[in-house]
């Protein structure tokens, strides 16, 4: 099937009084009709970096220094502002982490939903606010008919969450790009919200971009998962063997550092170190001096996305040509 | 372990005003407002060990931290460390640097234009425990201690990663030679794969230097890995005090139960999780009886009108609770051990 949603060897920098910061480099991947891609990694790895970039929103001077961006098979990364405002909302649509800040606290939910509802879909006011009301049912929001004259600081945390969630499905978009939406929420808030945001993807046929650094949200919703580092893919595959049977050494500690809820271990496993700052990102593959298995050709030569078996990684280890060089080489050497 | 605890809390109550100005209230004829932030709660850490407290955003468990280290004094009820009342205690400055307390934010609680040594070095001269070389060895070997190296004190906060930050605020914690540390959601702000550092680090410090905690934190999971007995803790009240592995083999309050059941695993069974329904309502005014009756699947008219005591669970005698279908073995008893995912999760 055709994807819905292609990315490819997107490239992001800041330009800074210090030199060019590069932010996102060789990013590729796409996402097909329907399906839910998650995107993992630790804070600076470039995921909500990578969303901002999809829906147009790079905070200058960030920008989009090559590669392209492709929505149904056109190109949407060299847009004009209001080309791209229109695909925005339409096309594309938003759910971000802080749902007071999303809201504009000086106008009702309901003026809020209406205004999109109107300027994508072109439907009159009557119209627009039955529709309105029909969305915050559908999100789960008790007496809609009421609540859709109240304003955001009204609503619960939980509750204004459902709210976002309704103004990004509104105008029926066939992508979402949802950046930590249930980070700022409790436990059993973020159950709900979860459980909401699967079931309106599942039957309104909607792909989503999810974006998280909780890998149990990841395994509960996603279809595919891409684990970031360093603003490179590290490993992208179905979510299931990423998250049983990870490939790249970062996914493999990543994975086995998430405290287990079913045990108690003496000793977390833990990545030694902390993952690079931009200005000094290492030659050859990123990961290079935090890796148990690192060897000669990792520091030096940048690793491509290779195949394992079920996922792709980015790692010297699945390459023949560089297995024959025994990875003890270098410490020892 | 037969020895006295290092802290015991006996109906610890703390109210917060929250009314709003004299003229405003007269005008709406309104009365006062309280906040119940912390509404009866006792426990108890003994020497060496390590008291969770757990629960969502708003239960108060922050506020029993600020209250343990006299950093809010209580409304009513009364904290004793090592059997001294805590405002006798704190009186006394030896007293007072035998307590220590590390808070989530590493960006916020380090003071940016000192030096990574002078910010360690600040408890030892508060308390003027050593000077001089002694002083410059002392946090040499403190900042080794947390995983850093002793040149790192020369440095900047802002050189730091988050995790490196909080490594230097247990430093600092560490610098009077403190036996209890209240540890605030210490790992919270922390990525992944940097919290199990800094977790491993706690543990290892806790054996080597004999040191009590009391942790707080929403993060079952984590709170699994550190702690000897965990408390439950929803709109200002424990629901449940146990010790860990009897809490999670064997969870008895519907909310304890519901806040498991609510944590996304990693396990994929394709197990359809049952969201607890609701919010968590307003500490201002709390729903009556037991504050959890609203969102209970197993609330009656007792529950709505009577407030349950902290209680031996009837089947799990060392785990309180404080619920009346518990009590009453309308339950179901004790469930089944492990209800959540029982393979492993390390990958």
């Amino acid at each position: 099937m055709e994807p819905l949603l292609e990315v490819r060897d997107l490239r992001v920098e800041f330009p800074t009084r210090r030199g060019i910061l590069t932010a996102l480099d060789g990013v590729s991947f796409s996402i097909a009709p329907g399906e839910v891609l998650g995107v993992v990694g630790e804070s600076g790895a470039g995921k909500s970096m990578t969303g901002a970039a999809i829906i147009g929103l790079l905070e200058p001077p960030g920008r989009i220094a090559g590669g392209q961006i492709l929505l149904n098979g056109k190109r949407i990364d060299n847009l004009r502002y209001d080309q791209m405002r229109r695909i925005r909302g339409r096309e594309i649509g938003a759910i971000f982490q802080d749902p007071l800040t999303t809201l504009n606290p000086l106008y009702t939910v309901g003026h809020q939903l209406m205004e999109t509802i109107q300027t994508h879909l072109g439907l009159d006011g009557a119209e627009a606010r039955r529709r309105a009301i029909g969305w915050l049912e559908m999100v789960g929001i008790p007496a809609a008919a009421q609540r859709v004259d109240s304003y955001p600081h009204e609503f619960s945390g939980g509750m204004r969450q459902r709210v976002v969630i309704a103004l990004a499905l509104c105008a029926e978009p066939k992508l979402i790009v949802a950046d930590e939406p249930t980070t700022a929420l409790d436990v059993s808030i973020q159950a709900q919200v979860i459980a909401l945001l699967k079931g309106l993807a599942r039957d309104k046929g909607t792909s989503m971009m999810l974006v998280t650094h909780d890998m149990g949200v990841i395994a509960e919703t996603a279809d595919r998962v891409a684990v970031m580092y360093a603003g490179r893919i590290a490993e992208i595959g179905p979510v299931r063997e990423v998250v049983k049977h990870p490939k790249h050494p970062y996914s493999v500690g990543l994975m086995a550092s998430i405290p287990p809820l079913d045990r108690k271990v003496d000793h977390l496993a833990q990545i030694d170190g902390s993952m690079p700052r931009l200005s000094a990102i290492p030659r050859g593959c990123a990961f290079n001096p935090r890796c148990p298995e690192v060897f000669a050709r990792c520091l030096v030569e940048r690793p491509v996305l290779l195949e394992t078996g079920a996922t792709r990684a980015a790692c010297w280890l699945y390459d023949e040509a560089s297995e024959k060089r025994a990875p003890e080489a270098m410490r020892h050497g | 372990m037969a020895e006295s605890p290092v802290l015991e809390v006996e109906d610890l109550v703390r109210y917060f005003d929250v009314s709003r100005p004299w003229l405003q209230r007269v005008l709406a004829g309104e009365g006062r407002r309280t906040l119940k932030a912390v509404d009866g709660i006792s426990f108890s850490i003994p020497k060496g060990t390590t008291l969770s407290l757990v629960g969502e955003s708003g239960c108060g468990k922050s506020t029993v931290a600020r209250l343990v280290v006299g950093l809010y004094r209580p409304t009513r009820g009364r904290v004793m460390f090592e059997g001294v009342e805590l405002e006798r205690a704190r009186a006394v400055a030896e007293q007072r640097r035998r307590m220590q307390m590390i808070f989530q934010d590493p960006y916020a609680s380090l003071n940016p234009r000192w030096r990574v040594k002078d910010i360690v070095a600040e408890p030892i001269r508060a308390f003027g425990l050593t000077t001089g070389a002694q002083q410059q060895d002392r946090v040499a070997q403190l900042l080794t201690q947390v995983g850093l190296s002793p040149l790192d004190g020369e440095k900047f906060p802002h050189e730091f990663s988050g995790g490196q930050r909080q490594r230097i605020s247990i430093a600092r914690a560490l610098s009077s030679n403190p036996d209890f540390l209240v540890c605030d959601e210490p790992t919270s702000a922390l990525d992944v794969s940097v919290q199990a550092q800094i977790l491993n680090l706690m543990k290892d410090l806790q054996v080597r230097l004999g040191l009590t905690y009391l942790f707080i934190s929403h993060n079952l999971a984590v709170v699994r890995q550190v702690s000897d007995r965990i408390g439950v803790m929803y709109l200002g009240r424990l629901v449940e005090l146990a010790p860990a592995e009897t809490l999670f083999t064997a969870p008895r309050h519907p909310y304890t139960r519901a806040l498991m059941e609510a944590i996304p695993d990693l396990e994929m069974t394709g197990r359809q999780r049952i969201p607890v329904g609701g919010e968590v309502p307003s500490p201002i005014s709390p729903p009556s009886g037991c504050p959890f009756h609203p969102r209970c699947p197993l609330a009656n008219d007792r529950c709505k009108a009577e407030r349950p005591g902290l209680i031996p669970a009837r089947g799990t005698e060392q785990s309180l609770t404080a619920c009346h279908a518990v009590e009453e073995g309308r339950d179901g008893g004790v469930p089944a051990a492990q209800r959540i995912g029982t393979t492993a999760t390390a990958l």
